[in-house]
This record gives structure tokens, C-alpha cells and sequence, in this order.
């Protein structure tokens, strides 16, 4: 398995998108730290590129990586060697090299001007985000075989994770107004992993606001050692549900 | 003019009457307080040794001078009224007082003065009492650097550390208030002073005015008590330069002013509170040079409030600016700076050169319907709010900085 | 060696396979042939496991292929369309294979890469090469591993003749050594010197399996072109 990731990872590295990806990153993260007055107002900036621009690059990165890489899956799958070690070392490359990517492009510039809590957490959330969507990206394009149409799957998915999820929600929520919602949408939010991570991050940046009313039942419940760990546990969910369900449909699919 | 009258007893006591001082010990001619107040003449010291003294109710009826030495303790067995202060110009300094009785009656206190003025209440440390120092129609006493500690659980059991009620040009100073329903309290006070106290970790509010017009509070600390600071049906009141910090809650605030008028706050720092001032019913405030940081909500209005002239304050780090339930302004924000203001300033006068609308669009959603907290920071907020920038439709029109600030102040 | 017994497999409502079975035995050349579409390169990829047939089942050297995974380091496969990752030079290539498929009993076999000229390529990237070098690197690596079994899908299609030849000279010599060797081709004279038996596919049927002499005697035709034309004007 081992080999297979390391020649995985040697043909991502070489991929010029990878190394804009990394530079993009860590240009936006030096000047928001270096232009704002106050830090905390680029961890804010910072914030939406990791639940905007994160799961972009991934789902779509990795989607196209893998109807591009057809040939070379092809190729070892006709060599001696178990389809779960060949999909699998394929999505530990991917979320490797994309997690790697954003730990050099955002990570270390967190550490360098912002390692506190907060900064930790959002470098944490990144990273699983990063390898979430790597996760997505190899179920949607498994599915799907035709490369333009799985391109575009891809891509409603992003859509539907970062902003359409959000307006169901918030229409439910208006339609529903005169209904204790509160503990329903602890609930929801583990539905979208972006949520689910926005909701960790502004319990660390918003904790004053949150402590209202509203917000106290998310701090109860997020706020907890359990509730983080819970949540982080759903977060791994998200990683693992798909690559298996990913990986019992590249057993079965025909070459 | 006011000092003057306040230490005037005294130099007359000690001028016509040849004081005396009585020691209270073991080692000593009384070994009971109760007995060498009753020996001592008006104007002599009583001057109690340290030890443990359980004498049930200590009532003063003279103008002596009652003072401990090495905080002896006046323990009240969970039962009595500690100390009772009966008369004029009683200095009470340097006793520990303990356990005074709980009652759901009575307002047990550690100190309490009754109907008397010029009394001086310095130096003291109260650990578990009801009420602390207790002041009822008391007039130009002065409460100075005591410590007062209580364990309360439970708001309708516990009482409030300083508590004045129908007094008048009090002065309460350099005091340090924890554990207590309220911290300090005041009810019918007048023309008095709070200077200098910590507040901290009271079950209800840090300090809680209700009727009393004509005060000031300067340069107080309140923090993480369970509902902030709380001035409400009062009028003229001064708040200058203090601190509130940490009070968390739902209903916690910063400052709550409710059917405030003719006031003035400033120099004051909102910090880490869940809302730092919330208003309602409040009219003809002025707010100056304030700092707002790190709070949920820097400031509630509620559409009741009219003539509010915020102006020189700084909002920095705050989740909202300004969150209001209306949409009717008869409010003045004028010349803050504001962290979030993304203005631009073509001329260089240090004054941006278009409006500022401190409240979010996401802001007033949240206020209509809370659980919509969840979706903060989204995506979607975010385009809602950039949306509402460019045609505003939910918030309210002439909610706005006309000449924010490019620059914070340095306050 | 490679038995596949009732093997059907369907894409969509197309039946690609129906119902083959077969048995390839050890020394043996067998030449596989039908019209485009017939199901032959299907046929190749359900033995090598790239295609989950639907049902019956095949079994390589006595055991079922299916979920297993260690019988294809025995096989050397040559496809069709060899393509690759783009961004791998041969070289890069050449060490990946060797990576994998890494054993200490196997003696690599780098005839082919000597005669093919490989050697002096081995910096160029994938991306760059023609079709007919693509199929020598192909070649080179079905090769490589020293397999008993070879699967040669259109193994000429693109060579040159200089290469053809040599294909065809490093195939004999392999039969030779009592490898089972599999082969599409729609040029059948190509075929004339080095196929044993022949197995005619007709829309994912098997129609029939015959050693060539039967065939021969059958239809009196020599040359293996014109007695596959006699058979299809029979049929």
C-alpha cells in the first residue's frame, strides 16, 4: 500500500494546481494577518476561506484527479494487487497531499500569528474539512462515470454543502418560528460537516454571543468535552461513511 | 463642606469629653464587648483584642469608636443580627464578622445601621452573612474598604453585600463584594457615590440601582456576576470609567439601564459580556469615550429608547455591533470607530467618507428568530449581510455612524 | 490453467458475454477472434479481474479469481489502448511496475526494452510518446515479470514492422517455454506461425474453440485467414 500512495503522492506533487493551491493559500493567510490590525479579524477572513475555499478545492481537485488518474487505475488494477489497497492508498494521497497543502499554505501561518484556541481549532477543522471532501469527491466520481457530469455532481455538491443546506435551514427555521428549534438543530447541523465545523469555530471566536439564550443549548451541548469530541467523532464519519461506501462501489465496478 | 460635617462629631465629642479607652480580652478588665459598651462613655474607644467572640447581638447605641485589633471575630452563630449601629457617628474598623443569621423575614445583617448618620464602617471582613453591611435611612455614612464574602447557591436565600435603602449621600468605597445575591444594592438612594468597589461573582447583579436618582459610580470593577449591572427607574445618574467584564448569560448584560434618563456614561469598558449595555424605556443618555470589546452584542437597543447620543466610542472584536427589535431611531451615533466599518477615506481626515450601519442584517434575523444563531458566520449570512449592504431592507434606515472613525481612539 | 465456466456479463441491456466457457491450458497459443464488439476484450478483462462479470465464474490454476487478487502476478497483461499516467516518464514507469510487483523469485525479463530501444527513452514523460511507442512500452511490461500466462490484447496494432517481428520472435520464444499465451487480433495472418488453437467469438457467444489443425482439416485452408472466412460463410 505504502508504494502505491508514494507514487500517488509523487504525481499529485507534480501537479501545478497543487503548488498554486499551496502558494494561493498562504498569501491569503499572510496578508490577512499582516494587513488587519487586529488578528482576530484575519482568523475571521481566514475563517471563510476554510469553509468556502477548502471544500472547493478539495471535492473538485480530487474529483478530477481521480476521472484523470482512470488510465493509471486501470493499469493497477490489472497488476497484482487488491482493489481496496489501490482505492484506498489513492485517497490517503489525495487527502494527504490536499491536508498537506493546507497545512503549508494556512497552517503555518496560523501557528506563526494566531496559535491560540481559536487559531488551533480552525487549523484542526481545516484539515479535517480538506480530507472530508477528498472523501465526497471519490464517491461522487465512483458513481458517476462520465468525467463532465461527475465534474458538475461535484460541483452542486460544494454548492449544496456551503450554501443551499443552509437556506433549507434557515427557511425551516422562519417556517417553524413558534417551535423550540434549538435542540433539532443540533441535530441538523451534524447533516453538513461545514456547519457542523462553523459551529466549532464560533464556539471559540463568538462565545460571548453565544452565551445568549439560543446559543447556551449549542454551548451546552457543543461547548462539552463530550460535545466536541462527539462532534469531532460525526466529523469522522463523514470521512469514513463515504470512502467505505466509495470503496464497495470500486470493488464492483468494471474497468 | 459635606467632609467637614462628617468628622465635625467627632472633634466636638473629643473636645468636651475627655475620652477613654476601654480594651476588650481575655487579659483585660472586660472579656465581653456587650458589657464594655454598656461602661463606655460617648466618644471613647472601644478597643477589642484578637479572639472569637459569640455575643449574640452587638447593638451601639453611642458615638464611640469600636475597633478591633488583628480582625477579632464577631461570630453571629448562624442566628443574629451581628452588629446593630443604634446612633450618630459610630466608627465601626478592623472586626472579622461571621455567620449571621438567615432569615426569609428578617434582613439579617453582618452590619447594619438603623436610621443614624455619619457612621463609619472601615476595615472590616465579613465571610458568610446574609445581608453584609446594611444601611436603612441611613444619611452620610461612609462603607470603606471592607471585604464581603458569602457562598450563595441560591438567589431567593441570600442577600445583598451592600445594601442602602432610603439613604442618602452615602459613600461606598474601595470595597471588595463576592458570593452575594446582588454585590451592592441600592433603593431610594440619593446623591451618593460608589467609588472604587469590585463586584464579583454575585448571584444576581454586581450592582443593582432601582429609584435612586442623583448618583455616581466611578471607577468600580463588576465581573462575571451572574447578570451584570443593573440600573433601572433612576435618574441623573453619573457612570464614569468602570469595568464590566464576563457576564455571561442569556439575561446577563454588561450594563441593563431600564427607564433611565438624564444620564451620562463614560470611559467605561465592556468586555467579554454577552450584551455590553442593553436599553430599554431609556432616554437623554449621553455615552462618550466608552470602549465595547469582545462582547456578543456591543449594544441592545430596544425601539423604546429615544435621544441616546453615542459618540468617541470604540467597537472592537464584538459577534454585533448594535442589535435592535424596531425600526424607529430617535437615537445619535456619531463619530465611533468601528472595527467592522470597510469605508474607505478619499480625503484623509481621518473620518470615513460614507455612513456606517452597525447593525447586521443577520443581526435583526437573529433577533426575530434566535436558533438562527446556528447559521452565523455561514456563507449564506454572510451573503445576506452583503446583500442588506447594498439595498437595505430589514434593518433600519438612520441607524447609522455618519463620521466614523478610519483610526480607534486610544481610550 | 484458465477455466471460465458460463461466464455472462451484461452492459446496460448490451450482453457483452453470454454464457462462455472455456478452458486455456498451459503450452498452448490460442488465438481469440471475432468481429469488433463480439466481447473479446471483455472476455480478457473478466480473467484479469478489471471486469466483475455477473455471473458463473472463472478459475485461474484450479482456484476462483473472484475476490482474490495474487493470481494476476502471473499473468502479463497487454492492453489494447495502453495508457498511463501522464505525468510518468518510462523510466519513472519501468521502476513503478517493478515496485509493485517487486519478488525475489522472479528474473526480470528486459529483452524487450533492449530490442524495443526503451533504454534510450527512459526520460521521456508518457504524455509525449506516440501510439506505437506506448505499445512497445506495453509490450515491455507484459514481459517484464517473466509471467506464465501472457494476455496480448491487439498486440501489433501501431508497431512498426521492425517491432512487430521482434513481438512476434519474443512470443514464440515464450510459448516455446510452455507459457500460455492469449491473443486478439484482427489481422489474422499475423497470426499464421504462432497460434495452436483459435477461439471465434460472435456477439459475446462463443462459437467455437478448436485446435488449429482441426480447423485446417475442416475447411482445408491453410493459411488461418482464409479458413475462418470459409467457416463464417458456413455459419
Amino acid at each position: 500500500m505504502k508504494k502505491i500512495i508514494k507514487y500517488v503522492i509523487i504525481d499529485i506533487l507534480r501537479n501545478k494546481i497543487m503548488l498554486a493551491y499551496t502558494l494561493f493559500l498562504l498569501l491569503i493567510s499572510l496578508s490577512v494577518f499582516n494587513l488587519e490590525d487586529n488578528s482576530a479579524k484575519g482568523l475571521l477572513s481566514l475563517l471563510n476561506i476554510i469553509l468556502i475555499i477548502v471544500p472547493l478545492v478539495s471535492i473538485l481537485f480530487s474529483a478530477i484527479y481521480i476521472y484523470n488518474s482512470a488510465e493509471f487505475l486501470e493499469l493497477l488494477v490489472s497488476q497484482p494487487l487488491k482493489r481496496k489497497t489501490i482505492w484506498l492508498s489513492v485517497f490517503v494521497g489525495l487527502a494527504g497531499s490536499l491536508a498537506l497543502a493546507f497545512f503549508v499554505g494556512a497552517g503555518i501561518p496560523i501557528l506563526l500569528y494566531e496559535a491560540t484556541a481559536t487559531g488551533i481549532m480552525m487549523l484542526g477543522i481545516g484539515l479535517i474539512l480538506s480530507v472530508i471532501f477528498v472523501a465526497i469527491a471519490m464517491l461522487a466520481a465512483v458513481k458517476t462515470r462520465d468525467k463532465a457530469k461527475g465534474i458538475g455532481v461535484t460541483i452542486l455538491l460544494w454548492l449544496y454543502f456551503s450554501l443551499l443546506f443552509d437556506g433549507l435551514v434557515l427557511f425551516l427555521l422562519f417556517q417553524f418560528a413558534d417551535y423550540p428549534m434549538e435542540k433539532a438543530m443540533v441535530g441538523i447541523s451534524t447533516l453538513n460537516p461545514i456547519d457542523l465545523s462553523r459551529i466549532l469555530i464560533l464556539l471559540k471566536m463568538d462565545v460571548s454571543a453565544l452565551m445568549g439564550y439560543t446559543g447556551a443549548i449549542f454551548k451546552n451541548f457543543f461547548g462539552t468535552q463530550i460535545g466536541v469530541a462527539l462532534s469531532f467523532i460525526i466529523l469522522l464519519l463523514w470521512i469514513v461513511i463515504p470512502t467505505w461506501l466509495s470503496l464497495r462501489k470500486f470493488n464492483r465496478k468494471d474497468l | 463642606m459635606r467632609k467637614l460635617l462628617n468628622i465635625l462629631p467627632f472633634i466636638f465629642v473629643s473636645f468636651f469629653v475627655h475620652a477613654k479607652t476601654i480594651k476588650v480580652g481575655k487579659l483585660h478588665e472586660y472579656t465581653s464587648i456587650q458589657q464594655a459598651i454598656t461602661g463606655a462613655q460617648a466618644g471613647d474607644t472601644v478597643l477589642v483584642e484578637t479572639g472569637v467572640y459569640k455575643e449574640k447581638n452587638i447593638v451601639i447605641s453611642k458615638p464611640i469608636y469600636f475597633i478591633g485589633l488583628n480582625f477579632p471575630v464577631l461570630d453571629g452563630e448562624s442566628k443574629y443580627e451581628v452588629v446593630s449601629i443604634k446612633c450618630n457617628g459610630v466608627v465601626i474598623d478592623g472586626f472579622k464578622v461571621i455567620h449571621s443569621g438567615v432569615s426569609s423575614i428578617e434582613d439579617f445583617a453582618g452590619i447594619k445601621i438603623y436610621n443614624c448618620r455619619d457612621v463609619v464602617v472601615k476595615n472590616n471582613i465579613l465571610d458568610d452573612t446574609f445581608f453584609g453591611i446594611y444601611a436603612q435611612q441611613a444619611t452620610n455614612c461612609t462603607i470603606e474598604k471592607n471585604t464581603l464574602k458569602a457562598y450563595a447557591e441560591q438567589e431567593q436565600q441570600s442577600g445583598n453585600g451592600i445594601h442602602c435603602w432610603k439613604s442618602d449621600s452615602m459613600k461606598i468605597i474601595a470595597n471588595t463584594v463576592s458570593g452575594h445575591r446582588d454585590g451592592i444594592y441600592f433603593e431610594f438612594v440619593t446623591n451618593s457615590i460608589i467609588w472604587r468597589n469590585t463586584s464579583f461573582n454575585n448571584m444576581r447583579y454586581g450592582l443593582h440601582f432601582m429609584f435612586s436618582n442623583n448618583d455616581s459610580y466611578i471607577t468600580n470593577i463588576f465581573k462575571n456576576n451572574g447578570a451584570g449591572v443593573a440600573v433601572m427607574f433612576s435618574n441623573h445618574v453619573k457612570m464614569i470609567h468602570n469595568y464590566f467584564e464576563e457576564n455571561w448569560g442569556d439575561a446577563a448584560y454588561g450594563l441593563l439601564l431600564k427607564e433611565i434618563s438624564d444620564s451620562y456614561i463614560s470611559n467605561n469598558r465592556f468586555t467579554k459580556n454577552t450584551t455590553g449595555i442593553h436599553m430599554e424605556g431609556t432616554s437623554r443618555i449621553v455615552m462618550e469615550n466608552n470602549v465595547f470589546e469582545n462582547n456578543g452584542w456591543g449594544l441592545k437597543i430596544q425601539a423604546s429608547c429615544m435621544e441616546i447620543n453615542l459618540i468617541n466610542s470604540n467597537f472592537i472584536g464584538n459577534t454585533f455591533d448594535v442589535g435592535t427589535n424596531g425600526s424607529l431611531v430617535l437615537n445619535t451615533f456619531n463619530n465611533n470607530y468601528w472595527d467592522k466599518y470597510d469605508g474607505y477615506d478619499l480625503n484623509k481626515d481621518k473620518i470615513g467618507d460614507v455612513p456606517y450601519r452597525p447593525v447586521s442584517m443577520y443581526s435583526m434575523i437573529i433577533e426575530q428568530t434566535p436558533p438562527a444563531m446556528i447559521l452565523f458566520r455561514s456563507f449564506m449570512a454572510t451573503l445576506l449581510d452583503k446583500t442588506e449592504k447594498i439595498i437595505p431592507t430589514l434593518t433600519p434606515e438612520n441607524l447609522k455612524d455618519d463620521n466614523p472613525l478610519m483610526k480607534p481612539l486610544s481610550l | 490453467m484458465i477455466i471460465a465456466t458460463n461466464v455472462s456479463k451484461k452492459f446496460g441491456k448490451l450482453k457483452a458475454l453470454d454464457n462462455v466457457t472455456v478452458t486455456c491450458n498451459k503450452g498452448e497459443c490460442i488465438a481469440l477472434i471475432g468481429p469488433n464488439g463480439s466481447g473479446k476484450t471483455t472476455l480478457i478483462k473478466s480473467i484479469l479481474g478489471m471486469v466483475v462479470y455477473n455471473s458463473g465464474f472463472i478459475s485461474f490454476n484450479g482456484k476462483n479469481i473472484l475476490h482474490d487478487w495474487q493470481y494476476r502476478s502471473q499473468i502479463g497483461y497487454m492492453p489494447q489502448i495502453g495508457r498511463y499516467p501522464d505525468n510518468m516518464t518510462i523510466g519513472q514507469m519501468l521502476e513503478m511496475m517493478k515496485d509493485i510487483r517487486h519478488n525475489k523469485n522472479i528474473i526480470l525479463d528486459e529483452e524487450l526494452i533492449q530490442q524495443f530501444k526503451l533504454n534510450e527513452l527512459l526520460e521521456k514523460r508518457m504524455r509525449t510518446l506516440s501510439g506505437g511507442t506506448r505499445q512497445k512500452v506495453s509490450a515491455a511490461l507484459a514481459f517484464l515479470f517473466n509471467p506464465d500466462v501472457l494476455i496480448l490484447d491487439e498486440p501489433t496494432a501501431g508497431l512498426d514492422p521492425v517491432a512487430t517481428e521482434i513481438l512476434k520472435e519474443k512470443i514464440i520464444a515464450e510459448k516455446k517455454k510452455g507459457k500460455l499465451i492469449l491473443i486478439t487480433s484482427h489481422i489474422l495472418s499475423e497470426l499464421d506461425d504462432l497460434v495452436t488453437q483459435v477461439i471465434y467469438m460472435q456477439d459475446g457467444v462463443l462459437k467455437f474453440h478448436k485446435s488449429i489443425e482441426d480447423l485446417r482439416a475442416e475447411t482445408g485452408q491453410e493459411k488461418l485467414a482464409k479458413a475462418i472466412a470459409s467457416v463464417m460463410v458456413k455459419m
